[in-house]
């Protein structure tokens, strides 16, 4: 049931042009900024904004041909667009009816899919009353009610609060595993890409301009854009408390980060802590390091990406990380591939998105 | 705080107001309020009353019937021509009544374009008939249908259409589904707008539908009469257009004009 749509769109005076091959049960997270032409492109795959030319194949089937309604592919799209005049239970309901279902068996059906995907929301709630994070469950239940063969998800977490996010991600993270189908994600948000999607595709006005797996983005983005972007050090893990002001984040691949204690939290142990770390923050030494720098790493140099000015290193430390550095500091310390190195980094750079108390984006 | 408005302004406001409140109230002072009850329990008064309340109904239902659709068209349909039909579709707020009394005549009348094949065909006789009447009141009071729906629909984020149509639905279940609950409110005011008008619908229905006792006579054709024999009788009948009217407006409140 693979997608491979080629979908070039006209948009007032530009056009929009992304490829995308998504395997069966496989998420690829199409990335860009606001304008880029995410969600357009996401449109004419739903078969809303009509294509000027390519197609749309769904399991070997063309399907570009036909309208919205008899696509089969699931939406949830961006601001939840649930159906204000209807119930929760009726939005839910909808997809089933429109198909022809009986009253009693689509509603029997979308309170299992509610049950599942936004068990304390109300069935008889109007959408305007509901939290965002609410709005957006129910927009999940609505998407895979009817069973899709694709599932398209909008800036899933855009209207939602800080506090809703980590219990949605982890809905999500759990929607997305049990799809059998392909998924396609759409996010302006670089770590909602990396952390549930399998591959990126990142969109820069209208055109893709890498695509891979988050690891490949990160370690040679293609352009200035993935590197702000996607070109970060990503670590999730556990925090505990160290010393007066310090924590330690244990890594899910077993490395150890000494962070700042995300004040005013209590000092207890975290779970499902994300952190990020700027290349450019990380210094590459040729000897052990004396300084403040509170994180000492040692490992072998894996690759050197040289793009414009600048060399993203790869390192295999515990975690393993990119650092950033000017090709001249490459040349002057003789890196290369196989060189061992000390990396380090101050606590103070890491930045940590703690369940419940995350910013918005990075 | 509260900014206090120019005097002239105040003044030309307080000279509008009166001007337009003055018909209302010189009905209410010169109204045969002894003889109320009786005149308006007359065979001719009831009748006409009846008559009225039946085919501004009728022309309500009609217009929103086709009016609704067509303004749907309008809001959302991309066709050469949509300017001009827009501008055809509302056209009968700003045309004279008589005139557009004359039109149909000339195209639904016995021997009119249409009218013509509706008698020999199926022998049908729209002039001088109540559906004559309700043909006429329809044609004046669908324009404030269109009005209203299109703008209901205009204000209508396409998107929640797409959410319909990718979530299975087709056009018409959308339609019925989405997009008129959303609309409800708009097309509630269209719908009152376009009774009253109806209600008070006068030259198109006497040039086309005549002015018949029990057929066509509707209030205002009853008070054009009245006013020849029985004056008194005509400030009653025009009475009870006038609270309706208002009535109606005051229970819209601002909805068709945005005002809260």
């Amino acid at each position: 049931m693979a997608l491979d749509a080629d979908v070039i769109v006209a948009r007032g005076d530009r056009t929009i042009e992304v490829a995308l091959q998504v395997g069966d049960g496989e998420t690829v997270a199409l990335l860009g900024r606001n304008g880029a032409g995410k969600s357009t492109a996401l449109e004419a795959i739903a078969g809303v904004a009509p294509l000027a030319s390519g197609h749309v194949t769904l399991g070997g089937r063309r399907i570009d041909g036909l309208p919205a309604e008899q696509r089969h592919i699931g939406v949830a799209f961006q601001d939840a667009m649930l159906f204000p005049k209807l119930s929760v239970l009726e939005n839910v309901a909808f997809p089933l009816r429109a198909r022809g279902a009986k009253r009693a068996a689509a509603r029997e059906r979308a309170s299992g899919r509610l049950d599942e995907l936004a068990p304390g929301v109300s069935r008889e709630a109007l959408p305007p009353t509901l939290s965002g994070g609410e709005r957006q469950r129910v927009a999940l239940a609505r998407a895979l009610v009817a069973d899709p063969e694709l599932l398209l998800l909008d800036e899933p977490f855009a209207s939602v609060d800080a506090a809703a996010k980590p219990a949605l991600r982890a809905l999500l993270r759990g929607t997305l595993a049990s799809f059998s189908g392909p998924k396609v994600l759409v996010t302006h948000d670089p770590i909602e890409a990396t952390t549930l999607a399998d591959r990126l595709v990142l969109l820069e006005d209208g055109r893709v301009t890498q695509r891979g797996t988050p690891q490949e983005v990160r370690d040679r983005p293609a352009t200035r854009y993935a590197a702000e972007l996607v070109g970060t050090n990503l670590f999730t893990g556990t925090l505990e408390p160290q010393g007066s002001d310090a924590g330690i984040l244990h890594t899910d691949g077993g490395g150890e980060l000494t962070v700042v204690w995300p004040d005013p939290l209590p000092r207890r142990s975290i779970g499902d802590v994300r952190a990020t770390l700027s290349p450019s923050e990380i210094a590459v030494h040729v000897e052990r390091p004396e300084g403040s720098a509170r994180n000492v790493f040692r490992g072998a140099i894996e690759e050197v990406a040289v793009t414009g000015g600048r060399a993203r290193i790869r390192l295999r430390t515990t975690p393993t990380l990119v650092a950033e550095l000017t090709t001249g500091s490459v040349e002057r310390l003789a890196l290369g591939p196989g060189t061992e190195v000390w990396a380090s980094c101050k606590a103070v750079e890491i930045r940590l998105m703690v369940p419940g108390e995350e910013p918005d984006t990075l | 705080m509260r900014r206090r408005l120019p005097p002239p302004i105040v003044a030309l406001a307080a000279i509008g107001a009166v001007f337009i409140s003055l018909p209302a109230i010189a009905l209410a002072a010169r109204a045969p309020w002894g003889r109320f009850a009786e005149i308006l329990s007359g065979p001719g008064a009831r009748e006409a009353l009846r008559l009225s309340l039946e085919v501004s109904l009728a022309a309500t239902v009609c217009a929103v019937v086709l009016g609704v659709p067509l303004a749907w068209v309008l809001a959302r349909g991309e066709f050469r021509g949509r300017t001009v039909l827009r501008a055809l579709a509302i056209s009968p707020i700003v045309l004279p009544p008589v005139v557009a009394g004359v039109g149909l005549l000339m195209a639904l009348g016995r021997r009119g374009v249409v009218g013509g094949w509706l008698y020999d065909a199926l022998g049908v006789q729209l002039t001088f008939s109540t559906a004559g009447a309700i043909a006429a009141a329809t044609f004046v009071s669908m324009p404030l249908v269109v009005l209203a729906a299109e703008a209901g629909f205009r204000g209508l984020d396409p998107r929640f259409e797409h959410a319909a149509a990718v979530l299975g639905a087709r056009p018409g279940y959308a339609f019925r589904r989405v997009v008129l609950p959303m609309v409800r409110p708009q097309l509630v005011a269209g719908a009152v707008l376009a009774w009253a008008r109806a209600l008070g619908e006068f030259g198109a229905t006497i040039t086309f539908a005549g002015n018949l006792q029990g057929r066509t006579q509707t209030v205002p054709l009853a008070v054009f009469q009245l006013l020849q024999t029985d004056q008194e009788g005509a400030i009653a009948l025009s009475l009870v257009l006038v609270v309706l009217s208002i009535a109606v407006l005051v229970a819209l409140r601002g909805q068709i004009t945005g005002a809260s």
